[in-house]
C-alpha cells in the first residue's frame, strides 16, 4: 500500500493485469543511477518510463559561476569516461569565440589523447556489454586494456580520470619527453587487447543470439530521436562529426566510418568495436605526423575575457555528438553554457526501444545505448 | 553447431592464456608506484635556503580554486625585518579542506612563488567528516616529503635563472593573475 501512496499517479495508470517493476536507480546494469519503471505483462514490457536526474549536479549553472579556465574541471565530470573529449569540446568553443589558433603540436596531442580516450571508453562499453549479456571474462580483458591507457593518461596529465589537461589555446604543459615512445610501446598491446575482446565476444554464438535483432531502430526514427555517434551509425547512417564537419586536424588522417546494417544492438556493438581499430589507426598516423613546437598559444596566464557573442561547437565523443553552446557577455565568466549531451539524446529513445521487448532484453538494450549518467543528468 | 564448437574452442584457448602471469597487483600489499606527474593532494613547499615556506599568502590560489577549498592569511615576515629573507610577507595560516579539493592542479599552475605543489600523497582518508582539513604544518610536512622523494626544484628557478627573485606579495585586489588582463 505504501507503494500506491508514493506513486499514486503510476498506480492509477497501471492496468490491473500489468505488473509494475522498478528497475533502478540502484541497479548494476543501469550504468549509473538511472531509474526505469517497467509495466510488464508476463515477460513482455508493455510500457517503460525512464526517470533521470539522480545525478543532477547543475553543471551548466555552475559553469556560470566559474571563470573560463575553471569550467574545464566541470566538463571533465560530464562524461566521466571520456574526459579528454569533453575538455576538448569546451576548449574549442572558447577558442572559436576568441578566434584563437591552437599550435600544431597541441592539436596532434589532443587528437592522440582524444582517440585513446575513445578506445578506453569503448573498451569499458564492450566489457560492460559482455557483463550485461552474462559474460564475465571480456570485462576483465577490457579493463586490462583500459588500465593501460589510463596509466598513460596519468603519466601525461597527472590524473587517471579527471585530467584537467587541455587549456584554452593549447595544453597545460608539454607532453612528457618519452611520450611518443610510450604510445608506440602501447599500440601493439592495445591492438592485442581490442582484438582479444573482439574475438571472444563479437561473433560469439550466445552473444549473437542475445543481441541480434534486439532493440532495432530504423534510420529515420534514429534521426528523429536525435541519435548520434555509434548508435546512429549502427543504423547505417553515415554521420561522423569528424568526417562531416572536420575539426582540429582530423582532415589529415585517413580513417573509415564503420556502419551497421540493421540498427539493432549487435550493430551498435559491432560499430563500436570497429571504431576502436579506426581510432588506433588515427593515433598511429598522428604519432608520425606530430611536430615539435609550443603547445600553448601566446595567451600566457592572463585572465580570459572573450568578446561578447555566442558560439556553438560540436565534437565527436565516444557516445556521439557533444555540442557546446556558449554565450559570453564580455566578462571573465560565461553567461550561459549549454551542453548537448549525446547520451541524453540517445537515451530519449529508450521508451520506444523497450516497447514490446522482452524483459530480459531491457538490460541489453539499455547497455547498447552506452549511456553515462553524468552526462545525461549533468 | 559448428559455431558453438568454435566458440568453445576459443573459450578453451582463452582459458589457457589466462594461466599466464596475472596482471593484477594486490593493492594494499603492493602499491602501484605513481607516475612522476601524478597529482595527489596539494601541499606547500619549504625553502631550505632561508628557511621558511615559499608561500607569501598572496591568495591567487585561494581565489582561483574552483571549489573554494582553501583559505589563507599573511603576516609581516619577521625574517625580513632581520634581513635574512627577501620575502616581505609570509604565510600565517593556510588551510586546505582536502575533502573538497578536486585535485585539478589550477592552484599549482597559477602560483607565482612555486609555493604549492601537487604531492604524490593520495592515501588520506579519515574517519571524521572534517578530518581532512590540513593546516599549515600538515601541508608543509606533506610538501617536505614530496620535495625529498622527488628531489624537487622550484620550476621558475629553471626558467628565470638570471632574473632576481621578486617575492614582493601582490595586494589582494591586484594579483598577478588579473593585473595583466
Amino acid at each position: 500500500m505504501t507503494m500506491t501512496n508514493v506513486h499514486t499517479n503510476i498506480a492509477a495508470d497501471a492496468h490491473p493485469v500489468e505488473m509494475l517493476l522498478n528497475m533502478g536507480p540502484q541497479h548494476p546494469s543501469t550504468h549509473g543511477v538511472f531509474r526505469l519503471v517497467l509495466w510488464i505483462d508476463g515477460e513482455k514490457i508493455v510500457r517503460a518510463e525512464p526517470h533521470i536526474g539522480y545525478l543532477h549536479r547543475g553543471s551548466e549553472k555552475l559553469c556560470e559561476g566559474e571563470q573560463y579556465h575553471q569550467v574545464i574541471t566541470l566538463f571533465d565530470r560530464l562524461d566521466y569516461v571520456a574526459n579528454f573529449n569533453n575538455e576538448w569540446a569546451y576548449c574549442r568553443a572558447v577558442e572559436k569565440l576568441m578566434g584563437l589558433t591552437v599550435p600544431e603540436r597541441a592539436e596532434y596531442a589532443r587528437v592522440i589523447l582524444g582517440e585513446l580516450n575513445r578506445v578506453a571508453s569503448h573498451l569499458l562499453y564492450v566489457g560492460t556489454m559482455g557483463l550485461d549479456a552474462g559474460a564475465m571474462t571480456p570485462t576483465m580483458f577490457c579493463f586490462r586494456g583500459r588500465e593501460r591507457i589510463q596509466a598513460l593518461f596519468e603519466a601525461v596529465s597527472g590524473a587517471r580520470m579527471m585530467h584537467n589537461y587541455f587549456r584554452i589555446g593549447g595544453l597545460k604543459e608539454d607532453l612528457p619527453e618519452n611520450f611518443v615512445q610510450m604510445v608506440k610501446d602501447l599500440m601493439p598491446l592495445l591492438r592485442q587487447d581490442v582484438e582479444e575482446s573482439d574475438k571472444i565476444l563479437t561473433f560469439n554464438e550466445i552473444f549473437l543470439a542475445r543481441l541480434k535483432d534486439v532493440g532495432a531502430i530504423s534510420p529515420q526514427e534514429a534521426i528523429s530521436y536525435g541519435f548520434t555517434g555509434p548508435c546512429l551509425r549502427g543504423c547505417g547512417v553515415d554521420y561522423d562529426v569528424r568526417k562531416a564537419h572536420p575539426y582540429s586536424v582530423y582532415d589529415r588522417f585517413t580513417f573509415e566510418v564503420p556502419l551497421g546494417l540493421d540498427g539493432d544492438c549487435w550493430d551498435r556493438h559491432w560499430v563500436r568495436v570497429q571504431e576502436m581499430y579506426q581510432s588506433l589507426n588515427i593515433v598511429e598516423q598522428a604519432l608520425q605526423q606530430m611536430p615539435q613546437g609550443p603547445v600553448t598559444s601566446s595567451l600566457g596566464r592572463r585572465l580570459l575575457r572573450p568578446p561578447k557573442g555566442e558560439v556553438y561547437v560540436r565534437g565527436e565523443n565516444p557516445r556521439g555528438e557533444l555540442g557546446v553552446y556558449l554565450i559570453s557577455d564580455g566578462t571573465d565568466k560565461p553567461y550561459r553554457v549549454k551542453v548537448r549531451p549525446p547520451s541524453f539524446c540517445n537515451l530519449s529513445a529508450i521508451q520506444h526501444l523497450l516497447q514490446n521487448a522482452w524483459i530480459a532484453d531491457s538490460v541489453i538494450i539499455l547497455g547498447s545505448l552506452d549511456i553515462v549518467l553524468g552526462e545525461v543528468d549533468r | 553447431m559448428l559455431n558453438s564448437v568454435k566458440g568453445m574452442a576459443l573459450t578453451f584457448f582463452s582459458t589457457l592464456k589466462g594461466l599466464r602471469k596475472p596482471v593484477t597487483q594486490q593493492y594494499p600489499a603492493k602499491p602501484t608506484p605513481v607516475k612522476e606527474r601524478f597529482m595527489g593532494f596539494p601541499a606547500l613547499t619549504w625553502d631550505d635556503k632561508v628557511p621558511e615556506p615559499f608561500c607569501t599568502g598572496c591568495m591567487v590560489c585561494v581565489r582561483n580554486c574552483p571549489t573554494q577549498c582553501m583559505s589563507a592569511t599573511m603576516k609581516d615576515n619577521p625574517l625580513f625585518a632581520e634581513g635574512k629573507s627577501a620575502r616581505r610577507k609570509i604565510i600565517d595560516q593556510f588551510e586546505i579542506n582536502l575533502n573538497r579539493c578536486i585535485l585539478c592542479g589550477i592552484c599549482v599552475e597559477l602560483c607565482n612563488f612555486d609555493a604549492i605543489v601537487m604531492s604524490h600523497e593520495h592515501e588520506m582518508s579519515t574517519y571524521q567528516r572534517n578530518g581532512d582539513r590540513a593546516d599549515l604544518p600538515a601541508l608543509l610536512e606533506i610538501g617536505k616529503k614530496y620535495q625529498q622523494t622527488t628531489n624537487w626544484q622550484p620550476p621558475s628557478a629553471k626558467t628565470k635563472a638570471t632574473a632576481a627573485p621578486s617575492p614582493k606579495p601582490q595586494p589582494a585586489a591586484a594579483a598577478p593573475g588579473e593585473t595583466k588582463s
